[in-house]
């Protein structure tokens, strides 16, 4: 049966369904996309719960600890009968592994982006940055378990008058965790640096050390001041190594010797104890975890801006 | 001359430098492991497995947290993979090049970064006391799936991005819908790299431990999970209690069960390995 056979209001049927189809599958293009636009809002949501529990947790506190007294204290003692809510001492034993961490993942880090950019061969390359990955892909636990039973007492005999918790070895052992982070950031930075600039370099006669020193580490110096600030935001959010390792002392020391206690400990500390919900020492655990939101969102941002920045550079 | 061969030997000197650095961090994975095997081998045996935790070191096994790890990750795999392939498919396919896309973009970049207790902070307020999930295997999940989120959204996001163009040209032209198109073009030969992606994003919230403690996932759980609504713990909770512990016997039964975590693991990487080069052979153009 030919289309000329049909009558005219068969034709008009026909088209009159066709229509309703498309204006179907129009509609049903747009539930679609409602769908997936609201899976990519989960993550703004996500955000947002995050700064509305934290805050809604804080406000009260500070109802009852003046913001003077929390910033200024030198003792942070929540669960004991003699109450003192200073933050310095969890900032100062925060600020002591991640210094003691990035003292050897940012050295160890860079020269390793170096080798396997600049030095190694392709193929020694090709085994030697997915080995080094590895120590990115292992839980922290794993370190942690590292840190108390292997790299502890391995310290004390080098080091006179480590305790058994101490920043030291939770800090080295963070490092370690932390390098792979620092080189596959800087190589990327170096990788990015157009090959013109090394070729340029090395026909004016410089060394393989001048050019990476001279030309191409200047040239990634924001990817890798980048990758820099990530390790830092890394260290300072890190919970197992130091919780297991470092001890859960609260006391206002830069000796890396002694046990301390990181705002991470801590809220581990409370989360294992039985505090009860709601009570002001619980209460605590939100506004250490508030600050540590504030402090790795500062350092987030600030690296995802630079590398953001360098990226059109060279593009 | 005399000048630039003493150039040429502190590069060279430099140039070793270099590599002891690159080869430090293997170093230390190789000391770990060795410590690990030498501590945990003795304790692997059929009883380990089947046992509940115990006070006595000798009895104790992972038989909880080994049930609890498997249906922590089959729920988060359920929650999370759908909706970080969702988000991913919205800001690759759809998204105009707008602020809010912006937004949304610097949020996953953020979220990527923040500090994984903080999500048990969240967790603990939203799932445990908001939605009255108590302490369960669901709660737990949950948590674990936003904060996996952002590595799965990142890794479906390079999948789809390395799709080639042409494909979905051909079949714009074809008259397809975009839905269509990314139903039966882009999302089949994305798939092996979503696929990676997930595997890989799972075997980081394997190993997760701080977002579950801050939960109040237990340590001491003496009978199998049976449903999403009941109490649980996972292997790295039930490492991190055994590695608090004074005796040694416990310590031991902590490597035994980090060598467990780290077979689960390095099994999970050479499937992604294996499956992407598997799957992406069939595809050619």
């Amino acid at each position: 049966m030919g289309l000329t056979t049909r009558s005219a209001a068969a034709v008009q049927a026909a088209r009159l369904h066709r229509g309703m189809a498309a204006q179907w599958r129009e509609l049903g293009e747009l539930v679609i996309q409602a769908i997936l636009f609201f899976a990519a809002m989960v993550s703004v949501f996500t955000t947002i719960g995050i700064v509305a529990v934290l805050v809604v947790e804080a406000i009260p506190f500070f109802y009852q600890v003046s913001l003077i007294e929390f910033l200024t204290d030198p003792q942070w003692t929540p669960l004991f009968a003699q109450k003192h809510f200073g933050i310095l001492p969890l900032v100062t034993g925060t600020f002591l592994t991640s210094a003691i961490a990035l003292a050897l993942a940012i050295p160890v880090g860079l020269l390793s982006a170096v080798y396997l950019s600049e030095y190694a061969p392709a193929r020694v390359r090709a085994i030697l940055k997915p080995a080094l990955e590895i120590l990115a892909g292992i839980p922290t636990v794993v370190y942690g378990y590292f840190a108390l039973l292997f790299v502890t007492p391995l310290l004390k005999r080098v080091v006179p008058n480590l305790e058994t918790f101490n920043a030291l070895s939770a800090g080295l052992t963070m490092g370690v965790m932390i390098i792979p982070l620092v080189s596959s950031l800087s190589e990327d930075a170096l990788y990015a640096v157009p090959s013109s600039l090394r070729e340029a370099a090395y026909a004016l006669g410089a060394t393989r050390l001048e050019v990476v020193v001279r030309v191409m580490i200047p040239a990634a110096l924001s990817g890798i001041v980048a990758s820099f600030i990530l390790a830092g935001s890394r260290a300072i959010g890190e919970t197992m190594i130091v919780a297991i390792a470092a001890g859960q002392r609260p006391i206002l020391t830069l000796d890396p010797r002694r046990a301390i206690e990181t705002m991470t400990a801590y809220i581990v500390q409370v989360s294992l104890g039985d505090t009860p919900h709601g009570t002001l020492e619980f209460r605590t655990i939100f506004v250490v975890g508030l600050v540590l939101f504030l402090l790795t969102l500062v350092l987030n941002l600030l690296a995802i801006r630079i590398i953001e920045r360098y990226r059109e550079i060279y593009r | 001359m005399e000048r630039r061969r003493r150039r040429e030997l502190v590069g060279k000197v430099f140039e070793w430098i270099a590599l002891a650095a690159t080869l430090f961090g293997l170093l230390v994975l190789f000391l770990l492991l060795l410590d690990v095997t030498r501590r945990g081998l003795s304790v692997l045996s059929w009883a380990f497995f089947t046992n509940y935790p115990s006070r006595f070191p000798e009895q104790a096994g992972i038989r909880s947290a080994l049930l609890g790890t498997l249906w922590v990750m089959a729920l988060t795999a359920l929650f999370s993979v759908p909706l970080g392939v969702a988000a991913a498919i919205y800001l690759e396919e759809y998204a105009p090049r707008n602020r809010l896309t912006r937004f949304i973009e610097l949020n996953i970049n953020n979220l990527a970064g923040v500090p994984s207790i903080v999500y048990g902070l969240l967790g603990l307020e939203l799932f445990v006391r908001g939605m009255r999930l108590e302490r369960s295997i669901l709660a737990g999940a949950l948590t674990l799936s936003l904060l996996i989120l952002p590595i799965l959204i990142t890794a479906s996001r390079e999948a789809l991005r390395a799709v080639p163009m042409s494909l979905r040209e051909a079949a714009f032209a074809l008259g397809a819908t975009r839905w269509q198109v990314i139903r039966h073009q882009v999302l089949p030969v994305a798939f092996p790299g979503i696929l990676t992606g997930m595997i890989l994003a799972l075997s980081r919230a394997i190993g997760e431990t701080a977002p579950l403690i801050t939960i109040g996932a237990l340590t001491f759980i003496a009978f199998d999970p049976k449903s999403p609504f009941d109490k649980f713990t996972v292997l790295p909770i039930q490492i991190f209690n055994w590695v608090s512990r004074p005796q040694a016997g416990f310590h031991a039964r902590a490597a035994g069960a980090i060598l467990v975590l780290l077979v689960v693991l390095l099994t999970m990487n050479g499937l992604a390995i294996y499956l992407r080069h598997r799957l992406q052979r069939r595809y050619h153009w």
